[in-house]
């Protein structure tokens, strides 16, 4: 049984990496997910797992490292914040069209431009509808506790490397810095070189005799087979999307009013829920944990037994969009967020939920 | 039992190691905790503050709009939180700094002079822990002995032979508010 420790959200990252047995780390630092690299060289997994860990000259050479590892079957990660990730996007967009596994951390602080260094949301869109470009989708993880932001390590190398896809866990500047209790994963061996080749057949890991060359691009001029490629990954999609939707409800059973918000604000909400259905309001909420595949499905049902949903976002309004198409505009859908690092309360989530919706008001 | 806690003060001053100490002895005393820094650019010399919370059961929001508890070591701080206090709830600060006293009365108001204890006791670096003694014996929400196991955890071994004086300084800090 793993010990109960205590730590940041970026730490617990670094920590559950080495013991995944990720093969490689390349990142560059910015401030709020530094952390990662920092543990990271701290560890010095490459003395115990073999693991290894590069601090990139930049952004875009550590996603160019990623997309080489990845080719080669490599259980290989990157991390940055919003200006960094969008330095990655076209690496990012690259690795998806070449069908390669990896995992891609944002620790998402205010934009646009270099913006601010504290918490925001406001990379949802980039993250969940491709952020580089061409036709592509990333698993996209939203991480609440520190717990998760270590869980979803193992999740997203899984998924990755299930539907060789690149995974993304978005989390903000919030739980990458708070400290909680987590419980680590129990450290598992890095695969040997033949358990990749095993688990790995289309890498680029040297011939060695086999009848054709394994070439691992993203290129490819002739539009006919581009468009058999392009309906390959749509069915890729469509499995992601039939299968690994994951999200968490509370209080949703008799639930009037449907508050809908993940990440750390998903907690913030939950404490304002908290307080109301002490005061007699029936409010529930739904937390996606997958931002792609989105839990429309389930928003749609409880669309139907709702007066109205409120969506709280540390942006200007981006989940809302995915979640009016799910309800399928049978209740007003409504927006509360703040942007600019500013991180609401929950009395002010409250406020908003009776500002939208009067009738809740106790 | 739940104890939501605000430490305000410089950075320097131990703000956010006074915050990580007391989350350790609540990780010790199995309870739930959450450690939330103000995060930025802040180096010695500008504000820091840490939201603390230790509870029984499962926490929810780490960001707060209100506390139990705040300790507050500088007058912007007091500025900023004095009115976050939740009517009833305790408020410990050092005068040392403070030209505005908190003017509250219904809440418990403290003023714990560290700066002369720690002068007293002939060691700077004591100071976060004097007030965290001070916090503790107003507010026993972790045993002593959780704190010491908490404080083994946090200092690097190198440094354990400093866990005598950090307890004296607990103390001292306890004895200040009686």
């Amino acid at each position: 049984m793993e010990e109960v420790r205590l730590m940041k959200g970026n730490e617990a990252i670094a920590h559950a990496a080495i013991r995944y047995g990720a093969d490689g780390y390349f990142g560059y630092p910015i401030t709020p997910q530094s952390e990662v690299l920092e543990t990271l060289e701290a560890e010095m997994p490459w003395e115990t797992t073999g693991m290894v860990v590069l601090q990139a000259e930049s952004e875009v050479a550590a996603i160019n490292m990623i997309y080489g590892g990845a080719a080669s079957g490599k259980a290989v990660m990157t991390s940055s914040s919003s200006p960094g990730i969008s330095l990655k996007q076209e690496g990012i967009s690259y690795i998806a069209a070449a069908e390669l596994p990896a995992l891609i951390v944002n620790v998402m602080r205010g934009g646009p431009g270099l913006g601010t260094i504290q918490p925001s949301q406001a990379d949802y869109y980039q993250a969940t509808k491709g952020g580089g470009h061409g036709d592509y989708h990333l698993i996209v993880l939203a991480p609440a506790t520190v717990q998760e932001m270590a869980d979803f390590v193992a999740l997203g190398f899984d998924l990755a490397f299930k539907y060789r896809t690149p995974a993304m866990i978005l989390a903000d500047g919030i739980v990458g810095q708070m400290m909680e209790k987590v419980v680590l994963p129990e450290p598992r061996a890095r695969r040997t070189q033949a358990e990749v080749e095993a688990q790995c057949p289309w890498a680029a890991t040297g011939r060695h005799g086999r009848e054709h060359r394994n070439v691992v691009t993203s290129l490819e001029l002739d539009p006919s087979r581009m468009e058999l490629n392009n309906e390959r990954f749509q069915r890729t999609y469509a499995e992601i999307e039939a299968n690994e939707v994951r999200y968490a409800e509370y209080y949703t059973d008799d639930a009037e009013y449907l508050i809908v918000a993940f990440g750390s604000v998903a907690r913030i909400c939950l404490k304002a829920i908290e307080d109301a259905r002490a005061k007699g309001v029936k409010v529930g909420l739904l937390r996606p944990i997958t931002l792609w595949p989105f839990p429309k499905t389930r928003i749609g049902e409880l669309a139907s037994q709702a007066k109205g949903i409120l969506t709280v976002e540390l942006n200007a309004g981006q989940m809302i969009d995915d979640v009016r198409l799910a309800s399928e505009c049978r209740v007003p859908v409504a927006h509360f967020g703040r942007m600019g690092g500013i991180v609401p309360n929950p009395n002010e989530v409250l406020d908003a939920l009776y500002n939208h919706f009067p009738e809740a008001k106790p | 039992m739940k104890e939501e806690i605000i430490i305000a003060g410089f950075g320097g001053q131990g703000v956010l190691s006074m915050g990580k100490i007391l989350a350790y002895a609540g990780l010790m005393n199995d309870m739930e905790v959450t450690w939330m820094p103000s995060y930025g650019p802040e180096q010695r010399g500008g504000t820091a503050n840490v939201t603390v919370i230790l509870s029984d059961s499962a926490i929810s929001s780490p960001v707060l709009d209100s506390y139990d508890t705040a300790v507050i070591l500088n007058q912007q701080s007091l500025d900023k939180f004095e009115s976050k206090v939740k009517s009833g709830g305790t408020l410990v600060y050092d005068p040392s700094g403070i030209h505005h006293k908190p003017t509250r009365t219904d809440i418990k108001v403290v003023e714990v002079n560290a700066m002369d204890a720690m002068m007293e006791l002939g060691n700077a670096k004591a100071y976060n822990m004097i007030l965290l003694g001070a916090l503790l014996g107003l507010r026993p929400v972790v045993p002593m002995d959780a704190v010491l196991r908490g404080l083994k955890k946090t200092l690097p071994e190198r440094h354990h032979h400093l866990i005598p004086l950090n307890e004296q300084a607990l103390l001292k800090g306890m004895s200040l508010v009686g």
